[in-house]
């Protein structure tokens, strides 16, 4: 099988350039490249057909290695016809984002740098739990220091200067 | 007539009912009955498929006459048909749920119209990939169903959806060309693009070619699928989509490209040349995916992390090609599907009834809606693997065949998915406690709604909020059906099993799919292993 050493050159140009465009932070740079990584495919199916033939059906006495062959032209029309639609989406994603962030541009996931900056540490979850002894605890949490547990019951009652006015767990 | 002849059915109503749906933009009731209609007409015609497959094995329909290895053929075999029937009855449940939520929040007009013309596209193209007997063909598939889901994933066009959408698309767009880069290879190396011809005809190339070609499209399929270092797209652009969108993609496009992976390394490439990348990528999936969940507070993208850690079982099964293994991997694609797709709509739920998707907001639920807590609560346990639900079953199946298999990579599998499932009951478990048992009070930034008193939500300023406006019965109906239906796959995993070891065992044998393509006397060639057969 012979291949069209032009095309191939301007295959491997197309995809060093396509890959180089979208790794680019700017949506229309990165539209750019994909559109010429299509095409690069293109071009690599387009030399899968083997050297320029006749047109296939030209007439009944050509041989049947003159044939060009037609299945790798048609698998790029369908290709063609699939980065169109994928382009044009991709344009309206870029307007889009224009309108709604005047920047032309790939926006950072605020979710995905929030739980980045999540310490390891979770009250909930780690907290400590205090070792138990005795079936009745000696000491009880009030309003962030311990007190005895007998005096706990005191502290219930109202107008105890000891509790904390805050909700429980709402405090910030 | 054999009613296998129908299938290409299963493509065409989708796109039929899209075209009609597109017609009635303007009426949206008459759009929802005929989407519903269509899509309950498929499910059962895939039904039939399912039932004359078992029967009658294996078959192939030619379009518009072209003979294979030329035309285009489609192929229903007992794991296409299985996959076809599961995709069908959990996307006609994610429409009836998606369709509930569009009455009970009134958006009757533009821009949510082109919902159902959009979904049944994507029905469509899932459909075709799972019939294709054509690589290109699946690559059409792939890209119907790929660019009905970019419409789907920024549908209203908000900030945050645009941003995901982004990620999505460009992500999306490289893996298909380098899975039409594969495909032109292929080509260049053999001559056809018809999956039974290649499987006879790769099987003669020398090793060098035949490892490239197949690394190539495990790596295009293998970002499709979301398979560890290729994964990381999945949990960044999934969760900001709507709920019953988000539930469809987690369900089944994931899936199309674990199906693709299984009929690469099953047909295409038989033998055990790439096993141990395989396993080692399964391995790393599940852990990796199940210790990202971990650190989520969001419940749709703790949802997501699982996703992609469950991906990792699926893989492990398919790596150990066995018929043990492989059958496995079947039944749990089969499981994940409706347990995925069910707990992101009763998170839809949650994220309506609560308020928020955060479960530093949530607390409470249990005893705000008990029937809200049932419906997580069931396939929660079901995607853990707790006994008996059908997700412990699948993974003592593959747990078993890798066990069977005896390499030290196999039980370094079979221990990561031990420990991988008992991460995945803690990341649910810890939603559970914290989204439907801790008083609303304990939450972290509590919701009001959910903080306010039994009187003040029946006169109060919140009155409108409450269970009956905000979970709609076609809504729970639905998710509903999905938990039964998860639940069903339980009680039947019996059934469920036999289909699946068949439709493994006929996948590694291969001369079915071979012979009902390119005709009963075609000679099937015998698979070479290079580490001394199975």
């Amino acid at each position: 099988m012979s291949v069209n050493l032009t095309l191939l050159i301007v295959m491997g140009a197309l995809y060093a350039c396509g890959i180089y465009l979208i790794l680019e932070r700017s949506l229309t740079r990165v539209l750019l490249g994909l559109m010429l990584l299509a095409n690069a495919t293109n071009l690599l199916i387009l030399a899968t057909g083997g050297y320029a033939g006749l047109a296939p059906f030209y007439s009944k006495e050509t041989a049947a290695e003159d044939y060009n062959d037609p299945l790798p032209q048609a698998l790029i029309l369908t290709s063609i016809v699939i980065s169109f639609a994928v382009t044009a989406f991709m344009l309206g994603i870029i307007y889009r984002t224009w309108v709604l962030a005047r920047r032309d541009e790939i926006q950072d996931d605020l979710e995905d740098l929030r739980v980045a900056e999540t310490p390891s540490f979770d009250a909930e979850d780690d907290a400590e739990i205090p070792a138990e002894t005795s079936e009745f605890p000696v000491t009880v949490p009030a309003g962030g220091r311990e007190i005895p547990a007998e005096d706990a019951v005191q502290e219930e009652k109202p107008g105890s200067t000891n509790v904390d006015p805050r909700p429980e767990g709402g405090g910030k | 007539m054999n009613i296998a002849s129908f299938a290409p059915l299963a493509v065409v109503l989708p796109i039929l009912g899209a075209a009609l749906t597109f017609l009635l933009i303007r009426h949206s009731r008459a759009q929802r009955a005929v989407s519903i209609g269509l899509l309950s007409l498929t499910l059962l015609l895939e039904c039939l498929l399912l039932a004359s497959v078992w029967d009658g094995g294996t078959a192939a329909v030619t379009i518009g006459g072209w003979l294979p290895p030329w035309g285009i053929v489609m192929v229903v075999d007992q794991f296409s048909s299985l996959m076809l029937v599961v995709s069908s009855a959990v996307s006609l449940a994610v429409l009836v749920y998606a369709t509930g939520q569009g009455m009970a929040d009134g958006d009757q007009d533009a821009p949510v119209s082109i919902f159902h013309p959009t979904y049944l596209i994507l029905v469509a193209g899932v459909s075709n990939a799972f019939l294709s007997g054509d690589l290109f063909n699946l690559y059409v598939g792939f890209e119907i169903l790929l660019t009905a889901s970019y419409v789907l994933m920024t549908l209203g066009g908000t900030g945050p959806r645009i941003r995901a959408g982004v990620t999505y698309v460009v992500v999306s767009v490289v893996s298909s060309v380098l899975f039409l880069i594969s495909i032109a290879m292929v080509y260049g190396a053999t001559g056809t693009v018809n999956m039974a011809d290649l499987a006879i005809k790769l099987g003669e190339l020398d090793q060098g070619t035949k490892t490239l070609l197949h690394v190539m499209l495990l790596v295009a399929f293998g970002i499709k699928a979301a398979v560890f270092p290729l994964s990381f797209w999945l949990p960044d652009s999934y969760p900001t989509a709507p709920a019953p969108v988000t539930a469809v993609f987690a369900g089944l496009l994931t899936k199309v490209g674990v199906y693709a992976m299984v009929r690469t390394e099953t047909l295409l490439f038989p033998g055990d040349t790439l096993n141990t990348p395989l396993m080692v990528a399964a391995l790393l999936t599940m852990v990796v995916g199940i210790l990202g969940a971990l650190a989520q507070s969001d419940i749709k993208r703790l949802l997501s992390f699982t996703l992609v850690s469950h991906i990792g079982y699926m893989v492990f099964g398919l790596a150990m090609s066995s018929t043990a293994g492989l059958g496995a991997a079947v039944f749990y694609v089969a499981h994940h599907i409706t347990i995925q797709t069910s707990l992101f709509l009763v998170t839809g739920l949650i994220e309506r009834r609560g308020g928020s998707s955060s479960v530093d907001r949530l607390g409470g639920l249990a005893k705000l809606s008990p029937l809200l807590a049932l419906l997580f609560f069931i396939p929660a346990m079901n995607l853990a693997g707790i006994p008996p639900f059908s997700g412990f079953l699948g993974k003592v199946g593959l747990m078993q065949a890798g066990i069977e298999l005896g390499t030290p990579l196999a039980y370094a599998l079979v221990i990561g998915g031990v420990v991988t499932s008992l991460l995945t009951l803690l990341a649910i478990a810890r939603v559970w406690n914290r989204a439907f048992w801790r008083r609303p009070a304990d939450a972290e930034h509590p919701d009001p709604v959910l903080l306010a008193t039994p009187a003040a939500r029946v006169a109060g300023p919140g009155a409108k909020r409450n269970s009956a406006t905000l979970l709609p019965r076609t809504m729970v109906g639905s998710t509903l059906g999905l938990v039964v239906l998860g639940v069903a796959l339980t009680v039947f995993a019996g059934p469920l099993f036999r289909v699946s070891d068949q439709a493994a065992y006929d996948m590694l044998n291969r001369s079915s799919y071979i012979r009902a393509v390119l005709g009963e006397d075609t000679v099937v060639p015998m698979i070479l292993t290079a580490g001394g057969g199975k």
